[in-house]
């Protein structure tokens, strides 16, 4: 009987435990935290089980509240969906293992309204990825998006701005959604994903149709801040928490790239958007923009977190260029870069997290090689992430480079494979810069004295916080070795059809 | 030719992994000197011995292969050690043995800092390098070759000063910008044919593909590989490196990292693209163009620099080429001196760099004008620098002169002069810059106290075996590892075998 329900599970896990959260917390505020860790875990079990089932049995399909599709809201679970449920909850679970001691240190007042929010977040980014209904879609948007906007809120002095910000805008592209929505409803008079794509051809030429279809890709272009709509995102990563940002990075934007495919591909259909209305080619280029641009500015940057928001403006281009690519390696380079971004950029983001925790600040030019001595692990899995980052096999972050750079060459598509490559160079500028710093240079001090590695008193984080970082690095090297597991055995199922 | 049979054997995945899991045990043992460094020499002596085990299965043409599992659907991440892949693993290996014996007397020699993270850097090299030689398809080699470019880079930035720190840079900037071409072109070649697996004649022997794609293909191969292998003008990264300790540029800088970069020449133009698409397309003559000029403005180079180190780094640069020269004339004699000189080069360039450092360490001398009257104080190293220095000059019975005899009868087989004047000024061009040291060491008054100093046991032993190690390849090619037979046997199953 479960089996039938997963689909609508991992949201309403979520959901529940964010009253829950709120409740429990305003009588004890030492229990919001385990609170939110179960249901997560949950979450997460429910998501493997639910990729299992997918995988061996096949997809499901949920009718809310029992009404059927067209009209009722479907929700379904199928091979991609599967996928990016188990990925986010995956990686927001371990986020959520390392945020205890971060949240204590950066929010000691508001940790149960942190928690509270943040499973709100993940209701709606899961119940985006689940939902097969056009409007329910955009409902669970405006939840992820709002409780992001909190969960940017409470950081650092700069927070509140960044945060208003980042709310402008992505209404902006919430709204643009809802517009656009309206102009497909307005000519196939239904909501139903399915539904949509079965209407849809008949009426590709219509402008009301081409319309809608424009507003959405823009929508959703701000949300996944594809270049040139990612202005909201550097202030708002970095002034955030940093467990915030470590929960945002890796998985807000990805989101909104997986509504691209989904309404692209399965809902217009692969044709229309490669040919018709050659609207991939636009992501493509877009995508390769913002790699160059995000790299670019990621060099120019002092502060970590910030250059991780500029590096995650040209990561989200990988994805947005396999998709804009609209071929079957494309997909799989996208989709296998969302996970691997995933890991990556958590990761890094941690790393960034325990670094503020132990010096207190992370300005790359102030580091130095103390910090290598005080937190060797920690960095040892910096490295781990930036080797994968930069593209360095066989790391996992080598492989989603490697399936585009196929894409790009089937196609004949140059410019897109020199990108791609030219990136992984862009990538070992600015990471090396930090590396430099942190084994290589010599601290500053008053009185030079010899240093013996047993002198150096040892701050590295707790372990609560070291374990969910180093499984990450370990995660990046497995998945590099395991990508064609991964590939073989669920991406190539949740291939689109027509593709 | 029937095809080389295979048998599924762990022994190539055990010989590259042996210096692999040494590495945490070298990282707990960093309080304890000599237990870290026992770790180091066990693993240099099992890995040769592994690679030596696969020896005489290489001779008798049969290749050991392991599969582990797929890396990208259709390709798996595969060793095979075939009999090129024997000879490039036993040259890195069997060197290992003696630059771990010779590292140690030299660090602490010199009382360096951060030893641990230099021997398990070094280690790490080890295995790529022997990863490099057992890869059995294109993306297998890339793999370890990007390993070993980011291994290496501890290694380059070893002493940390700023001029070790800008030396380390523009060593990545030159190799991960080749490592990027390489991986476009394994990306392209794999598009191109739908498969990757080496094969003696070429991979791409009886596919079709348009000039232009091949054109293209070659290029951005020989760029991938042409870095490492220091094929002029993507060589200026070697003499900026040569701020590492001197056991990395011997060991690295003339074995492992640039010979990985011309095994990759032979591995593109033997295996990837073959003979008949080589001369078909125009493309040996180039890449002979280059080698050729790389020989020349290399050892023009070499003649006018100081410092000694920087010297042998160009010197270096000239010799590998003389493997791409040998590689791009494309006949059985030339391409078998070509893989010889492999070994050869390694063997002198290695007592070489060895004498540079036992020098520096002894008596801190690291420039050519320094070394008046040197001989007299070290006469064992100086006596193994001369040894090595005629066989580079190609003074016979030195092993160099083996090889240079097969680098000429391959030219007269081509029928080709241009190479053969190459060869001969080259080899006279060796002897300018080297010959000059071995008359200031031993012919000039030393400046200073006299009597002998030797350097450390450690040092000495290393580089006179070396050199001896020279000396008895020239007099028997084949001897202790038939490196002369397996060279001809590479040879004539790339240049005869081409087409099955």
């Amino acid at each position: 009987m479960i089996q039938r329900n997963l689909p609508v599970l991992i949201p309403l896990v979520f959901l529940f435990a964010s009253l829950v959260v709120s409740g429990f917390g305003i009588w004890k505020r030492q229990l919001a935290y385990p609170v939110a860790l179960f249901a997560t875990a949950l979450a997460f079990g429910v998501a493997l089980f639910g990729l299992q089932h997918v995988l061996t049995v096949g997809s499901i399909s949920y009718r809310l509240g029992g009404w059927s599709p067209p009209i009722g809201i479907e929700y379904v679970l199928d091979p991609l969906a599967a996928f990016f449920t188990v990925v986010i909850v995956g990686i927001a679970l371990l986020v959520l293992l390392h945020a205890r001691i971060v949240v204590e240190r950066e929010l000691p007042e508001r940790s149960v309204a942190y928690y509270a929010v943040s499973m709100l977040f993940l209701t709606g980014l899961s119940g985006i990825i689940i939902t097969g209904d056009l409007f329910n879609l955009y409902v669970f948007v405006e939840i992820a998006s709002l409780s992001g906007y909190a969960l940017v809120a409470v950081g650092e002095k700069q927070a509140p701005v960044a945060a208003f910000r980042y709310l402008l805008v992505g209404t902006i592209g919430a709204s643009f959604y809802l517009l656009g929505l309206c102009f497909i409803y307005l000519e196939s008079g239904s909501l139903n994903m399915a539904d949509v794509a079965k209407i849809l051809p008949a009426l590709h030429s219509k402008p009301t149709v081409v319309v809608g279809v424009l507003l959405i890709v823009v929508g959703m272009g701000i949300k996944m801040a594809l270049f040139p709509m990612h202005g909201w995102l550097p202030d708002a990563y970095t002034y955030a928490a940093s467990t915030s940002s470590a929960l945002l990075a890796p998985i807000g934007t990805k989101v909104a790239a997986y509504v691209l495919v989904r309404v692209l591909f399965f809902g217009f259909g692969v044709e229309y958007v490669r040919t018709e209305l050659p609207i991939a080619d636009v992501i493509s280029w877009l995508s390769a923009a913002g790699i160059i641009f995000g790299s670019v500015m990621a060099m120019a940057q002092l502060e970590m977190k910030r250059m991780l928001a500029y590096s995650s403006i040209a990561q989200i281009g990988y994805v947005g260029l396999g998709i804009g690519l609209a071929s079957p390696l494309g997909f799989i380079g996208a989709v296998l870069h969302v996970l691997n971004h995933a890991l990556m950029k958590s990761c890094l983001f941690l790393v960034a997290a325990n670094v503020r925790t132990s010096i207190g600040h992370s300005t790359i030019p102030s580091f130095d090689d103390s910090l290598r001595r005080q937190m060797p692990w920690t960095m040892a899995a910096f490295s781990v992430a930036a080797l994968s980052m930069i593209g360095i096999p066989p790391m996992a972050g080598f492989f989603s480079k490697w399936y585009l750079a196929l894409a790009g060459i089937e196609q004949s598509q140059w410019v897109f494979v020199a990108v791609i490559l030219a990136s992984s160079l862009l990538n070992a500028v600015y990471f090396f810069r930090v590396w430099e710093r942190v084994y290589l240079r010599r601290p500053v001090e008053k009185h030079p004295v010899v240093h013996s590695e047993s002198r150096i008193e040892s701050r590295e984080v707790r372990p609560s916080m070291l374990v969910p970082t180093t499984v990450l690095a370990i995660g990046i090297l497995a998945m590099g070795l395991l990508n064609a597991l991964v590939v073989e055995l669920i991406i190539r199922k949740a291939i689109p059809p027509g593709l | 030719m029937s095809p080389a049979e295979t048998y599924q054997s762990v022994v190539p995945l055990f010989a590259v992994l042996v210096s692999l899991v040494v590495v945490p045990l070298i990282l707990v043992s960093a309080q304890r000197p000599n237990l870290r460094e026992s770790w180091t020499i066990g693993a240099s002596l099992a890995k040769f011995g592994l690679v030596a085990s696969l020896l005489p299965h290489a001779l008798a043409g049969r290749t050991a292969e392991v599969r582990l599992l797929e890396i990208s659907p259709g390709i798996d991440f595969a060793l095979r050690a075939d009999p090129f892949g024997v000879f490039f693993a036993l040259v890195a290996s069997g060197l290992w043995v003696f630059t771990s014996f010779y590292s140690i007397g030299y660090v602490r020699g010199l009382n360096e800092h951060k030893q641990t993270r230099y021997f398990a850097s070094f280690a790490v090299c080890l295995s790529a390098t022997v990863g490099v030689a057992f890869a059995a398809n294109v993306l297998t080699f890339v793999v370890f070759y990007e390993v070993l470019t980011v291994a290496t880079y501890p290694l380059v930035i070893h002493k940390e000063t700023p001029e070790a720190i800008s030396g380390g840079r523009k060593y990545l900037a030159y190799t991960l910008t080749a490592g990027v071409l390489l991986i476009a072109a394994t990306a392209w070649t794999y598009q191109v044919v739908g498969d990757l697996d080496f094969r003696a004649g070429g991979l791409l022997e009886g596919k079709s593909a348009s000039v232009e794609t091949v054109r293209g293909l070659f290029l951005l191969f020989i760029l991938g590989v042409g870095v490492k292998a220091a094929i002029m003008p993507l060589h200026s990264w070697l003499p900026t490196a040569m701020v590492a300790p001197t056991p990395v540029s011997a060991l690295l800088h003339a074995v492992a990292v640039v010979k990985a970069g011309v095994f990759g020449v032979v591995r593109v133009v033997g295996f990837v693209f073959g003979p008949s698409a080589m001369s078909a397309f125009g493309l040996s003559t180039i890449l002979a163009i280059f080698a050729g000029a790389t020989i020349i403005i290399a050892s023009l180079l070499a003649l006018s620099e100081d410092n000694l180190k920087r010297r042998l780094a160009y010197s270096t640069i000239g010799h590998l080429s003389y493997v791409v020269l040998g590689t791009a004339l494309l006949t059985p004699a030339s391409f078998a001196g070509g893989v010889l000189h492999i070994a050869n080069h390694a063997a002198m360039k290695i007592t070489l760099f060895f004498c540079a450092g036992a020098i520096y360490v002894n008596l801190h001398k690291e420039n050519v004008s320094e070394l008046d009257g040197i001989g007299r104080a070290m006469p064992w190293t100086m006596g193994a620098f001369t040894l090595a220095a005629a066989g580079l000059a190609g003074v016979p019975p030195v092993n160099g002169f083996v090889s240079k005899w097969y680098l000429g009868l391959g030219a007269i087989e081509a029928d080709a002069q241009l190479p053969l004047v190459v060869l001969l000024l080259g080899g006279l061009l060796s002897a300018g810059y080297l010959i000059p040291i071995v008359y200031r060491a031993f012919f000039r008054p030393m400046a200073g106290e006299k009597g002998t100093r030797e350097a450390s046991a450690l040092m000495v032993v290393p580089l006179v075996l070396t050199a001896t190690l020279s000396v008895a390849l020239g007099l028997a090619p084949n001897l202790f590892v038939h490196l002369h037979d397996l060279a001809m046997n590479i040879s004539r199953s790339v240049i005869d075998g081409g087409t099955p």
